[in-house]
């Protein structure tokens, strides 16, 4: 008689538990957005056409069709390849370019800069300040080293700067594409 | 009232479920390696494990004792807490968006987090009052963010040290702990329990 008791109880109360989860499964259902609007969401916006397609709603579509790889986004960085990486169900991999090339940030040479506002109308995340014959300068926090106000600029007084590592900026280096997310593993 | 204040601070500092009881260490090496993480992972577990102590309570003193099927806890908590955590995911998911970035990944991984199940069973062993319950709960979880993010910013300066070879990665990271378990054994006699 008590075992009949024990197991009608545990079964009344997972049979009431996995009606309140299908329950609330279906009264707080979330639309999801399509493929490509998630993603092109997770892109920085900046437009700078770095991924070899002409901005970041291209990329996300074409990363949507699975015809490029999750890790050509520069300016994003290691951030928006995880945070594709999550949303694809792709396994995070180093970063294409930016592995490569430091992190830089653009500099003007004081001294050369001819206020020509040339830079200005190229950088795509509004990081150079200046007006028509004054000096342009460039807000390093906003700044993604992209490298699109390198080529309009008439007298080449644009530089990029690699930024040094230092503990302010230091990050874990990332584990081989092989291994498991480490967030995963955790439990 | 200052029995209350005496069971948050007993259970935050003096009986951490960490560094006290080592509950919870599974996620206390796992999610430490960057702060912002640890964060997330303190506060979705401080709202699982306080709502899940009181679901646990509430199961025990209506379902479990009035029926005479005490022994079966183990297993009604486990169900209690996957619930809870589901649920929570699900509702954030709808209600917050925000919210469900932040923990989104933290949260499925508290349903296997000893402290919790820990928690529910201990209030049974010390036959603590529904409200007790709940402050145990509330005061395990803050007292387990507490370290988890104290950890995590060791450890990340610990990163960059310099430190000997054989000690480096999961090593250093241990000692750390041993050496923060025994800091706060410098808690103890604060509050008498």
């Amino acid at each position: 008689m008590d075992i009949l008791t024990a197991v009608a109880a545990i079964a009344v109360l997972a049979a009431v538990f996995g009606l309140l989860l299908g329950y609330t499964a279906i009264r707080f259902r979330v639309e999801g957005d399509p493929v490509a609007d998630q993603i092109d969401g997770l892109l920085p916006q900046t437009q700078c056409g770095q991924c070899g397609y002409p901005g970041c709603r291209p990329y996300a579509e074409a990363l949507a069709k699975g015809e490029a790889e999750i890790n050509q986004c520069v300016p994003g960085g290691e951030a928006t390849v995880l945070a594709l990486a999550d949303l694809l169900g792709k396994d995070p991999v180093a970063l294409d370019e930016a592995a490569v090339k430091p992190k830089a940030v653009a500099v003007i040479d004081d001294k050369e800069c001819i206020g020509c506002t040339l830079c200005l109308q190229a950088c795509p995340v509004d990081a150079i300040l200046g007006a028509a014959k004054q000096l342009h300068g460039i807000i390093a926090s906003e700044c993604t080293g992209c490298e699109l106000c390198l080529p309009p600029c008439p007298v080449e007084c644009i530089h990029m700067l690699p930024i040094p590592q230092e503990l302010t900026n230091w990050r874990w280096p990332y584990p081989a594409a092989a291994s498991v997310e480490p967030v995963r593993a955790a439990a | 009232m200052t029995e209350y204040a005496l069971i948050l601070v007993g259970t935050v500092l003096v009986n951490n479920f960490v560094l006290a009881k080592f509950l919870g260490l599974c996620p206390f090496m796992g999610v430490s390696k960057k702060l912002e993480t640890a964060a997330g992972m303190g506060l979705a577990t401080t709202f699982v494990l306080t709502l899940s102590a009181i679901c646990a309570w509430l199961v025990n003193e209506y379902l479990l004792v009035p029926l005479g099927i005490e022994y079966l806890r183990i297993i009604a908590f486990i169900l209690v807490i996957a619930v809870v955590v589901n649920f929570t995911e699900t509702v954030m998911h709808k209600t917050s968006p925000v919210l469900y970035q932040v923990l989104g990944i933290f949260l499925p991984l508290i349903t296997t987090n000893c402290a919790v199940l820990g928690v529910a069973l201990l209030n049974l062993q010390e036959q603590r009052t529904f409200l007790e319950s709940a402050l145990f709960g509330f005061g395990a979880a803050v007292g387990f963010s507490l370290v988890l993010a104290l950890f995590a910013a060791i450890r990340e300066r610990v990163a960059v040290a310099d430190v000997p070879e054989p000690f480096q990665g999961a090593a250093i990271a241990l000692v750390t702990a041993g050496l923060m378990s025994l800091a706060f054994m410098g808690f103890a006699g604060l509050v008498a329990s």
